[in-house]
């Protein structure tokens, strides 16, 4: 069984340290929720276990496999806050692009999962026109698609309604049972099967 | 498709949906070139002796005009935390989009040369060689350009830092590029200058790449 193991992470940002001495781990099938006042280093932690932020000290395994290198980075997937989207381009071109860095899959499949998570009739629409919750389904949309096992959300509930929130809830929900494991930072209250709740 | 033809087939899909990003550089190219035959003098001798040095100063500005595209959308709306993240190769996937640069911006001024040449009296030789040149700097120029714009990425007005930074390492291309042309027009050897320009476009091939990769991982911090 696969798991996630942090040790002794120590972040900080300008002058101020945001978190040292971390050390969890998260195994398959379990969910983490990582709750925080605003500022306390949520976005960091998600930022360095993606591989985008690099960490002062520490280390982080994905079964023996370290952070940033390409068996690690593969097994990944790191929704931020921003929704990835060009404006110029159609939700499913978008989506095919965002998926090919990923995982590539057919397009049949990305149309699918666009009507899934309730984009039908929007797949040629370009993203300029669509909406921040519409948008946020669209990049949600490529992280259902990934085959990566270690999802890492941040914030996925903004700007969604609570139909989405329940589509996202129950796609996490899912995805650990399929023997996957979800980070994710949230201000909302959550319930989810093998939940764990961390404070920063 | 592989993700390094998708990411270039994005990134010129994106441009011709959005032209103005790509006709404004040229447009500034065209307008630059002939407003000096205005302020100079008309004379044939006098504009084919300086053609080539008004082409070459003004496609290396036009160039520059482009740099600050190169990854700010990008990173602003996000995408580059996602190819940072993914499993390819970060520096391959810098080169398609330096590829799409090179296509937008190096080629339709290598195409627009030959007539901005006649306009300045260039003879045939002239036209020639410095279309050749723009043909082996131009991919130079948009290589180095890649690591200056993927250092100011996310520095709000940065237009004047990135020439700081770009500038000093166009001018080798500047001098062996303009000098190639005008020793031309005398009928002199240019094998040299061109040996140069291709060393160069080498050289920044093997390197530009990594360095931006290494300069954006930084700007995402």
């Amino acid at each position: 069984m696969s798991s996630l193991v942090i040790n002794n992470l120590e972040c900080q940002r300008g002058y101020s340290q945001l978190f040292q001495n971390l050390s969890f781990q998260v195994h398959a099938q379990e969910v983490l929720r990582i709750t925080g006042t605003n500022g306390s280093g949520k976005t960091s932690l998600l930022k360095i276990l993606a591989g985008v932020n690099i960490q002062e000290q520490g280390d982080i395994k994905l079964d023996q496999h370290l952070v940033k290198s390409d068996e690690y980075q593969q097994e990944v997937f790191y929704l931020g806050h921003q929704a990835a989207l060009s404006a110029e381009l159609s939700s499913l071109e978008n989506l095919e692009f965002l998926s090919a860095l990923n995982q590539p899959v057919t397009r049949e499949v990305l149309i699918q999962a666009l009507e899934d998570i309730g984009l039908k009739g929007y797949t040629d629409e370009a993203c300029a026109n669509l909406s921040a919750g519409q948008k946020r389904r669209v990049i949600l949309a490529s992280l259902f698609v990934s085959k990566a096992k270690v999802w890492l959300l941040d914030e996925p509930f903004t700007a969604l309604d609570p139909k989405g929130v329940k589509i996202v809830e129950s796609r996490i929900a899912q995805h650990c049972a399929n023997g996957g494991m979800c980070l994710f930072t949230t201000h909302q209250d959550s319930a989810l099967p093998n939940q764990r709740t961390i404070a920063l | 498709m592989n993700i390094y033809l998708q990411t270039l087939s994005r990134d010129l899909r994106i441009a011709l949906r959005n032209p103005s990003s790509v006709l404004n550089p040229l447009l500034f190219f065209i307008i630059s070139v002939s407003l000096f035959p205005l302020a100079i003098s008309p004379e044939a001798e006098t504009l084919s002796q300086i053609a080539a040095g008004i082409i070459w100063v003004a496609s290396m500005l036009a160039v520059l005009l482009s740099l600050n595209a190169l990854f700010h959308h990008d990173f602003e709306n996000g995408v580059l935390e996602q190819m940072v993240t993914s499993h390819h190769s970060l520096p391959l996937l810098i080169l398609s989009k330096i590829t799409a640069h090179w296509l937008l911006t190096g080629i339709p001024i290598i195409l627009l040369s030959p007539l901005l040449g006649v306009f300045l009296f260039l003879d045939d030789e002239g036209i020639k060689v410095l279309m050749i040149t723009l043909l082996l700097a131009t991919p130079s120029l948009s290589l180095i350009g890649s690591i200056g714009a993927s250092l100011i990425v996310g520095i709000k007005n940065s237009g004047m830092l990135l020439s700081l930074l770009i500038l000093p390492l166009y001018i080798p291309i500047l001098i062996f590029a303009s000098s190639a042309v005008s020793q031309a027009q005398f009928g002199l050897d240019i094998s040299s200058q061109l040996y140069f320009l291709a060393l160069f476009l080498v050289l920044s091939l093997m390197s530009a790449p990594f360095v931006s990769a290494i300069a954006l991982k930084i700007s995402l911090e």
